[in-house]
């Protein structure tokens, strides 16, 4: 079957400032087209917009702005995780034949809808992420016996992350001591276990093998895809196991036919604390069980080996954005060109994406 | 607004079941999600164990099973500490912007 690879990115700098959604794509698009050599309109066979903002015909306003008259264009929305979404229909669309040149831009604006999914009635009240974020910490705490300085060590580890990711909403070196001193959520999270919604757009071409050479030399291939939806509704889900997070990556795995032990680098979801230390277990990055020290060494050892942009926490949450961006920071890790962020010797990465408390769940694996 | 909401903004807590299936369907719809046939309603059950629970501004709140395949978030009433698997009372319940359930700690 034919091969589809990533051609060309371009990215906002992530920030909390009420951009308009139209300004936030464009902005990306413009990036990516300056910075992909050959790319004309002309060439672009589908515009896909993943976001959670209420605006309407976002795919076809993005078209027009940039110049383009795609054959395929639409919007796909699935909360956070709703850019992995759009570049899993770009792939398929690629894959069938429809399309050879897709673009797939996300983006959302600070304080967009997609925080709250109001059909949920199991949530009550409680319907803002942080009651999820702090039901999984309270669980997972429990069932581990996992110290809350243990927690505070993913959250400095992606803080520190960030400072070397230009696009970053966040700079700030914070403290395991900071960061257990940062303001009272609930009893089981603190401000800065949580990552933080903001402004921000990003893109990246898929294009199929036939013709990404035109576009550049180091193409990166989407080898491994796997997705589980299990519910809308928080309240059937396991609160110390990704479930949905498990099926998608045995399916990537099984896909891309490689192991857990192959990857060289992950972006995975970290909408709290918690959420890093679950994904590295249920993805097989760490061993059984031994998530905490898993993270706790890589921040010792400074190995930028997950999340290297500073994941959710340390670079923010513009959900529409965010597994796009989590795609591109990945590409550039395996193209040897993430700058102060490079790990050695990257062959292959996983993304690692969900929505709503990981009711469902999103799992990518590229190659070089 | 659905069934649920309305008879919740009533202070009358009620869910979907299908009877064919034997099973609630929650949250609450008016289709059995398994065989599609028309869901019939009823009151919940009045008393729940507590899945887990945390604290915000001095008031816990958790996630409470009231039977099986019904689970719901609400707040805790009590200075005690709640602890895991507790019985709950249904304390009151309503619908403002959202759902909104009260339960009452009545056992160690």
């Amino acid at each position: 079957m034919k091969k589809i690879g990533v051609a060309g990115y371009g990215s906002t700098k992530f920030s909390k400032h009420e951009t308009p959604i139209e300004e936030l794509l464009v902005e990306s698009t413009k990036q990516l087209f300056e910075t992909t050599p050959n790319l004309s309109q002309d060439l672009i066979d589908g515009v896909l917009v993943s976001t959670n903002d209420n605006s309407k015909y976002l795919a076809a306003i993005l078209s027009e702005m940039n110049g383009i008259k795609p054959k395929i264009s639409h919007t796909i929305e699935h909360l956070c995780s709703s850019g992995t979404n759009a570049v899993i229909s770009a792939f398929s669309y690629i894959r069938s034949g429809l399309a050879d040149v897709i673009l797939v831009t996300g983006g959302d604006v600070i304080g967009n809808p997609g925080q709250v999914l109001e059909w949920d009635n199991s949530r009550g009240q409680f319907n803002h992420p942080i009651y999820w974020g702090s039901m999984f910490t309270k669980a997972y705490k429990r069932k581990f016996n996992t110290t809350e300085e243990e927690l505070a060590i993913v959250s400095a580890k992606n803080h520190r992350q960030a400072i070397d990711n230009p696009n970053s909403y966040s700079h700030e070196p914070y403290t395991i001591s900071q960061i257990l001193n940062s303001k009272i959520i609930t009893d089981d999270l603190r401000m800065l276990d949580c990552s933080y919604p903001c402004s921000g757009g990003s893109s990246i071409l898929l294009a199929s093998e036939d013709v990404i050479k035109k576009f550049t030399d180091t193409p990166i291939w989407i080898s491994g895809i796997g997705q589980k939806t299990n519910s809308a509704s928080f309240t059937k889900n396991d609160l110390t196991m990704l479930s949905s997070t498990v099926y998608a990556s045995n399916d990537a795995y099984k896909m891309s036919n490689i192991t857990p032990s192959q990857i060289d680098v992950a972006e995975i979801h970290d909408a709290f604390s918690v959420c890093e230390l679950m994904a590295v277990n249920d993805l097989g990055l760490s061993d059984k069980d031994s998530a905490t020290e898993f993270v706790r060494n890589l921040f010792n050892t400074e190995n930028r080996k997950i999340n290297p942009r500073g994941g959710l926490i340390g670079a923010g949450h513009p959900l529409g954005a965010t597994g796009i961006s989590q795609i591109i920071e990945v590409t550039q890790q395996l193209q040897n060109c993430a700058q102060k962020r490079q790990i050695d010797n990257t062959q292959k990465g996983l993304v690692h994406n969900m929505s709503a408390a990981a009711t469902s769940s999103t799992v990518l694996i590229l190659e070089s | 607004m659905n069934k649920f909401q309305q008879e919740l903004k009533n202070g009358n807590f009620v869910i979907s079941e299908c009877i064919n299936c034997e099973q609630v369907v929650w949250p609450t719809s008016n289709y059995c999600n398994l065989c599609h046939n028309r869901t019939t309603w009823r009151n919940a059950k009045k008393t729940g164990k507590i899945i887990e629970f945390s604290k915000k501004n001095e008031e816990y709140f958790g996630l409470v099973e009231i039977e099986e395949n019904l689970r719901i978030m609400g707040k805790i009433l009590g200075n005690d500490t709640p602890v895991i698997e507790q019985v709950v009372h249904v304390e009151n319940c309503s619908f403002v912007k959202t759902p909104e359930f009260t339960f009452k700690l009545i056992s160690n």
